[in-house]
């Protein structure tokens, strides 16, 4: 057996999938034997690029790829697999509607006489199950079990197939508190088998229960590799968002003076979303820029679909000018005088094909009712109207947004929503990727309209943006809210502190 | 060990419905109607239905894996419009039935490579394969042409007598696709790779199965099961004839629902799909009994999927349900 205790290294790895868009960039990677190996880093950063690259899904544009000393070029996850890498997705990779014994073996089944010989696979997968503790009928199929179940079937599955490198890619994000301890059980077994896992995740405490070693990505740059006992949680976050925790002073100052308390808009009380948010309780007023911060994951984005109707609340209230509403649908929140832009603008926002005149009135158009025509001279007026007050860059409202820069295209989603005069602005993210100067404009506005008496919810994971925008921010983590704090409370430090969470030490105040 | 597998068969409630609803539409009968209670009756619903089988045999491949084929009942047609018209030409029916098989292979080949690799959707493709089909039937003749081979005739009219019943030569025919079907589906990787597509196909590709070839090759299936149910349609009529059977693609499809498949792939069976044909075929029989128009076959038919569609989801919802 090879002894090697190196069992994949990455190097110098780049991937560029246009000119302009580089998803990692000259970053190293290395997984020993017997090795927990958190892989971290925000939204963006490059993990899944670089497990997709490492397992053959997405080609990598430079960089050598090891496995026990010997370079590999696998080019499919088939064939990753049959070096000995398997990987475990978030979304259960199986099939659903065969029995647990199947999907342990299907594609490589023990046949008897040319036929497949269903009793070896039962007994074996029976075997393999009562190895990790799992007392169940491997006959029955696999989606009548829960989710956590589906997930150790599909570990089962990759360790029995390659029992040297095990990659699960967010897999807690569905499991409750007894199942990740079972799946983190699991875990530790493999390792004493010396098998090497790389644990993708997005919850810090996972992080600091099971893992030896930490690498950072950002950006699609390489940060770091820690080991995870002495990297406390506040230098991780620094590293997570680009700040080293020393280095920041709480010089820097939120810019909009906490004003004397708006009227009340929206009460949260006690709101549950299914799977999500749990227990939230906020208020936000008119005239004021309310901040949720948090890492990814940490409900920031959920909180916002409850508020807009997207997802149900399952428990709990959600009051609309004192009085206690149920949406049922993001039409409901529109007639209710909210508007939402989503995280992800090229998938939930913009419409492409059409023109920016065409897309600025869509959803003042869904609020009127479908039957009521909007001229095109009242379009028309509009679109300029706000092409002017946003300066959206464009030569004409009939030009297709798809032809515009990413801000502008921001912009345009922007005026799109209020076009339909909102009492409650929520923002996703609305900055991401988009250049400093349009950036700063966006952040512009956004305060500007609180100033007027608007009602904003803004969303973000640059802190600086943050602090330069909100007047209060509210802070998350795994789906609960965990700290408010406004006026001259609000400083980096503060917010890094409630962010990372768990012990933190005294004397860093 | 036998019994174990048999389990597993009965975990498909919808095939248990299935089986039932046989059995209880031919009690239903038998108590109705003198002389309904025999196994004449019984062996009857083989020998009027053993194309239908086949060729909803073949589509259930296709239905598996979560596709649609609704070329079949033109590959048919073509196939009996075709052979009827070489025989007339004095090709002799050793060269004429391979024929008509490999091309009902090769059509099959053609639109499953198109739907895999250019992504089409199934619908439209054998919506293609359909007219084109059907169109090259009227293209060869647009009358009824008989069939006068000798080999045909002998196959046709042949029989065994097996008490008060009897069992034209043909049903061994379906009988035979049946086994094979049943054993490829089982007992083959080909077998549970279709089922592995019709339950998560990019899960299948991520484990390594070959879902590509899996995918052509159960519209390669479909096509050649109609082309054979063309070959025993002819031996059925002794006629080949553009426009018929227009519409069977549904009874076929229809018969796999009943049967227990679902539309969506991943669930059902070859069994279950042979007492679906036999279920219309039952209510067929009941509506010729009752001496009603044979309309009203459909219109019992319309209301058997219904409620078997309506059956299916609330199983499928309940096991979401039970998820968590």
């Amino acid at each position: 057996m090879n002894t090697e205790p190196i069992l994949i290294e990455l190097l110098h790895i780049t991937k560029k999938y246009s000119e302009a868009v580089v998803a990692l960039n000259d970053v190293r990677f290395q997984l020993n034997r017997g090795e927990i190996h958190a892989l971290l880093g925000e939204n963006g950063a490059g993990k899944s690029t670089l497990i997709k690259v490492l397992t053959g899904v997405e080609k990598r544009n430079s960089g050598i790829i090891s496995f026990e000393g010997k370079e590999i070029n696998p080019r499919s996850p088939q064939e990753a697999q049959d070096i000995g890498i398997s990987t475990v997705y978030q979304e259960v990779n199986l099939c659903p509607n065969l029995s647990v014994a199947e999907n342990i073996y299907i594609g490589r089944e023990p046949k008897k006489g040319g036929r497949i010989d269903w009793n070896a696979i039962n007994n074996q997968a029976k075997k393999l199950m009562e190895k990790f503790d799992l007392d169940i009928n491997v006959t029955k199929r696999l989606d009548s079990y829960s989710v956590a179940i589906q997930q150790m079937v599909a570990i089962a599955r990759a360790s029995d197939i390659s029992a040297k490198v095990l990659i699960l890619d967010e897999p807690t994000s569905s499991l409750s508190r007894l199942e990740v301890d079972k799946l983190f059980d699991t875990m530790r077994l493999l390792r004493s088998q010396g098998m090497g896992i790389i644990f993708v995740t997005h919850f810090l405490d996972q992080v600091y229960e099971v893992t030896d070693t930490i690498t950072v990505l950002r950006n699609g740059e390489y940060v770091g590799t820690y080991a995870t006992a002495q990297l406390s949680r506040v230098e991780l976050v620094g590293k997570m968002i680009g700040k080293e925790y020393s280095q920041i002073s709480d010089k820097l100052q939120p810019h909009v003076e906490a004003e004397t308390e708006g009227k009340l808009f929206a009460d949260l009380q006690e709101v549950t979303g299914l799977g999500t948010v749990r227990d939230m309780n906020m208020s936000i007023c008119y005239g004021e820029v309310l901040g949720l911060s948090g890492l990814l994951g940490s409900g920031r984005s959920e909180t916002a679909r409850l508020i807009f109707g997207i997802d149900k609340i399952e428990k709990g209230d959600l009051e609309i000018k004192g009085e206690r509403v149920s949406l049922k649908s993001t039409l409901d929140a529109i007639k209710a005088g909210i508007a939402f832009c989503p995280e992800d603008r090229k998938t939930d926002g913009i419409v492409g094909d059409l023109s920016v005149r065409e897309n600025i009135i869509l959803a003042l158009q869904a609020k009127k009712g479908m039957l009521n025509r909007i001229t095109r001279q009242e379009a028309e007026e509009i679109a300029e109207q706000y092409i002017k007050k946003l300066e959206i860059k464009t030569p004409t409202s009939e030009q297709l947004v798809k032809n515009l820069s990413g801000g502008n295209q921001q912009k345009v989603i922007l005026a799109r929503w209020l076009a339909t005069n909102p009492e409650l602005l929520i923002l996703d993210e609305p900055t991401r990727g988009i250049d400093i100067g349009t950036k700063a404009e966006i952040q512009k506005i956004v305060t500007d309209l609180a100033k007027q008496g608007m009602a904003v919810i803004f969303i973000s994971s640059e802190i600086d943006e943050m602090l330069r925008c909100c007047s209060r921010i509210a802070i998350l983590r795994d789906y609960k809210k965990i700290a408010e704090i406004k006026g001259s409370a609000i400083s980096e430090q503060t917010i890094m502190r409630y962010i990372a969470g768990g012990e933190i030490d005294e004397k860093d105040y | 060990m036998t019994i174990k597998n048999r389990k597993l068969h009965i975990n498909n409630i919808s095939l248990t419905i299935t089986a039932v609803l046989f059995v209880a539409l031919f009690t239903f009968g038998s108590v109705s109607y003198d002389q309904f209670f025999s196994l004449s009756t019984f062996l009857n619903l083989f020998n009027d239905n053993a194309y239908l089988i086949i060729a909803s045999v073949g589509v259930t491949f296709v239905l598996l894996t979560g596709g649609i084929d609704i070329s079949i009942a033109s590959t048919i047609a073509f196939t009996c419009v075709f052979s009827a018209y070489l025989l007339r030409l004095g090709v002799a029916e050793y060269i004429v039935i391979p024929l008509v098989l490999l091309i009902g292979i090769l059509l099959g080949l053609g639109m499953g490579y198109m739907i895999q690799e250019y992504k089409l959707q199934p619908f439209i493709v054998t919506l293609a394969g359909q007219f084109f089909m059907r169109g090259l039937c009227s293209v060869i003749s647009t009358q009824s042409i008989p069939i006068t081979n000798e080999f045909y005739k002998h196959v046709a009219l042949n029989k065994i007598k097996l008490g008060s019943g009897k069992i034209y030569y043909y049903v061994f025919i379906a009988l035979i696709i049946i086994f094979a079907a049943v054993y490829l589906l089982k007992y083959t990787r080909f077998g549970r790779c279709i089922y592995a597509i019709g339950g998560n196909e990019q899960s299948a590709n991520l484990m390594g199965l070959p879902v590509r070839r899996t995918k052509i090759t159960v519209y390669a299936i479909s096509s050649f099961c109609a082309a054979l149910a063309g070959v025993v349609f002819s031996f059925y009529t002794l006629a080949g004839y553009s426009l018929q059977n227009i519409g069977l693609e549904l009874d076929a499809i229809s018969s796999a629902v009943i049967g227990g498949t679902l539309l969506t792939g991943g669930v059902g069976s070859v069994l279950g799909t042979t007492v679906g044909v036999l279920i219309q075929g039952i209510i067929q029989t009941i509506v010729t009994y009752q001496n009603l128009n044979t309309w009203w076959t459909k219109v019992a038919i319309a209301a058997l999927l219904c409620i078997f569609i309506v059956i299916q989801r609330m199983i499928s919802s309940r096991t979401e349900k039970g998820k968590r």
